[in-house]
């Protein structure tokens, strides 16, 4: 770090970022030209500005085969956001009584949530399912969520965050007369806000991703997600139109992204502020 | 202020007993330091005096009140932790006023016994700051101003000065002794630190495996001694200690090779041959032409003392605690002075007194 730039480092960071951009750079190019230059296989690396009007037809009427994307992507943010926040509230809370409290069977609660792990969605689709149509939740928009909302991962992450606090921090709060409910508020949550943080971003995403079990539960185009109108849109018995396929792509890309950046200085800053 | 007993205080982890029935009474305002070596149950002591552990026996009295059934929250009882325990998030400010908030105190009033902690203490420029931004003294004066703005009855510190360097231990071990004694609030104290526990205690209670050995004022522990265990673990250099016999009626000892130590202060009980040991402080040992040799093994100069470490013929190590430098020389010739003998039981390792004041 002497000021010296490197430049082989630079080359293979550039590699790199050409790379990953292209394609995203061509799905944006390619969402601007017609339909049918596309399909001829003509496709210019310059976007027509004329064409960026798309975006504003795909918000509002969708393409052939699915609807509105503005409102598809309403049920993804709905749901991502649902996922992810159910996942940290459900699993910081069974850390919790995990990680300081003892209770008879605290293990073998801690084994069995960890061998659950082993259990994804497209394991136990089918009887979850099950259970879904059994309580009515097909085509709702808890069923599309809540079987998403349980995490082994996330269960476990923050137990190994929270055993990592020192017991005498949990001592002196309670010598203070913080409740558990309270040093969990009040001293926990903020000591763990960069874990929280960075478990928001990989929840939100792996929520907003989810294909396989939205493809299952919700029929109802109503509860379709985006990811779900993309591959509607691909395909049916009318023609595709590619630019409005790729302008959906290009929005279903955006909220992820911006989520990403949002709280990376969050908890970046977390992470170089942090104790010790 | 008040007044703390405890009545056969036991704790058991599963089987393994860690606390063998503690019996104390403590004076309103006193400070206690319980010492003792790492795993001798000293900071357990604590722990089910705080609150944190339940006891598997015996009653805390408080005030005369028993709080061993009452939450930590409930006993207001503070506790200064080793490594501090402040909240990392809070600031210093926070980190004082919490256990002040919780209580339901208000604003104002919070804001004036901070004030007049953070003042004490000397942390008025630092109330704004974090912990992370703070050296290891000002935490533990942090760790120190919240305990005290609480205005409990009873003090506790768990070693509270051993993440310090030393000239730091040296200072805040003052400042510890001159606050306490200013508020006047009952202390108990953990270390395992002696000098730390001779200079800081009204009173010193060493535990040994789980059991009290001696509770008695920091000069009485240090002449008297109750047993080898004490002998050995207060004072620095460690207490010489050789293995000896009971001989011309109980009023002498004899140690290899084939000398014979008259007692100063009369006869010790039992048989001639009755095996003993015996103790002498390296600063007690005399320097006497006519004495014993002592091969020089290491010299461990401190300045104003030399502390020479060697070998008396047949013995273990010995050393010996000399004003001024050491001797430029191999060997030195040293006696025990009678009237700074200690004897102990070499059974029982208790200490054996005189019979009859003779």
């Amino acid at each position: 770090m002497k000021g010296r730039i490197d430049w082989s480092a630079h080359v293979v960071l550039c590699l790199g970022a050409v790379l990953f951009l292209l394609p995203l750079w061509l799905a944006f190019v390619g969402s601007t030209l017609d339909s049918s230059a596309i399909d001829r296989g003509e496709l210019s690396l310059v976007p027509r500005l004329s064409g960026l009007s798309v975006y504003a037809t795909v918000l509002r009427e969708g393409a052939p085969g699915a609807g509105p994307v503005g409102h598809m992507l309403l049920v993804s943010f709905g749901m991502a956001m649902t996922v992810a926040i159910g996942k940290i509230v459900i699993s910081v809370l069974s850390a919790y009584a995990v990680a300081f409290f003892r209770f008879p069977l605290r293990i073998t609660v801690f084994w069995i949530i960890f061998i659950t792990l082993m259990l994804p969605v497209q394991v136990r689709i089918v009887p979850t399912f099950d259970v879904m149509a059994s309580l009515d939740l097909i085509n709702t928009f808890p069923g599309l969520t809540v079987p998403l909302i349980a995490s082994a991962t996330a269960t476990l992450l923050f137990r190994q965050t929270f055993l990592a606090i020192p017991d005498e921090l949990f001592e002196a709060a309670r010598m203070d007369g913080a409740g558990p409910l309270r040093f969990l508020r009040d001293i926990l949550l903020p000591v763990s806000a960069a874990n929280i943080a960075a478990l928001f971003v990989i929840q939100f995403v792996y929520g907003w991703n989810q294909y396989l079990w939205p493809l299952l539960v919700a029929t109802d185009p109503h509860l379709d997600t985006i990811v779900i109108g993309i591959v509607k849109m691909i395909g049916n018995e009318t023609q595709t139109e590619w630019n409005r396929v790729m302008a959906t792509a290009v929005l279903a890309l955006l909220p992820p992204v911006g989520v990403v950046m949002l709280m990376q200085r969050w908890f970046v800053k977390g992470l170089t502020e942090g104790d010790k | 202020m008040a007044s703390l007993v405890l009545e056969d205080l036991r704790k058991s982890f599963g089987a393994v007993a860690v606390l063998h029935g503690i019996d104390l009474t403590m004076a309103s305002g006193e400070m206690l330091v319980i010492v003792g070596a790492s795993g001798c149950g000293k900071s357990t002591l604590l722990r089910l005096v705080a609150g944190l552990e339940v006891p598997t026996g015996g009653r805390i009295l408080l005030d005369g009140r028993d709080v061993a059934p009452l939450d930590p929250a409930e006993r207001d009882i503070a506790m200064v932790f080793q490594n501090y325990a402040l909240y990392p998030h809070m600031s210093v400010f926070d980190n004082m006023a919490y256990g002040l908030r919780i209580r339901g105190i208000a604003k104002d009033a919070i804001r004036t016994r901070v004030e007049s902690a953070a003042e004490m203490l000397g942390l008025v420029p630092l109330l704004t700051r974090k912990p992370r931004q703070l050296s290891g003294g000002q935490r533990q004066r942090v760790a120190m101003g919240r305990a005290i703005v609480r205005q409990p009855k009873l003090f506790l510190f768990d070693e509270p000065l051993s993440n310090l360097d030393a000239k730091l231990r040296v200072q805040m071990r003052a400042d510890i002794r001159r606050l306490q004694r200013r508020m006047g609030v009952t202390s108990l104290y953990v270390t395992h630190d002696q000098v730390e526990a001779m200079t800081l205690g009204d009173r010193l209670l060493v535990l040994h495996q789980g059991r009290p050995v001696q509770l008695a004022t920091p000069m009485e522990v240090f002449e008297h001694p109750a047993d080898t265990y004490v002998a050995g673990f207060i004072g620095a250099p460690s207490m010489n200690m050789f293995p000896a016999a009971l001989s011309h009626g109980g009023t002498a000892a004899s140690f290899s090779p084939d000398q014979v130590i008259a007692f100063a202060d009369g006869r010790r009980p039992g048989a001639d041959g009755r095996k003993l040991v015996l103790g002498i402080r390296p600063e007690h040992v005399a320097i006497d032409p006519a004495g014993m040799l002592l091969q020089i093994d290491l010299i461990e100069p401190l300045g104003s003392e030399t502390v020479v470490i060697g070998r008396l013929p047949d013995s273990e190590l010995f050393s010996v605690k000399l004003p001024g430098a050491a001797p430029a020389a191999e060997s030195m010739a040293v006696s025990i002075p009678a009237a700074h003998l200690h004897v102990f039981d070499a059974e029982t390792g208790l200490r054996l007194d005189p019979v009859g004041g003779g």
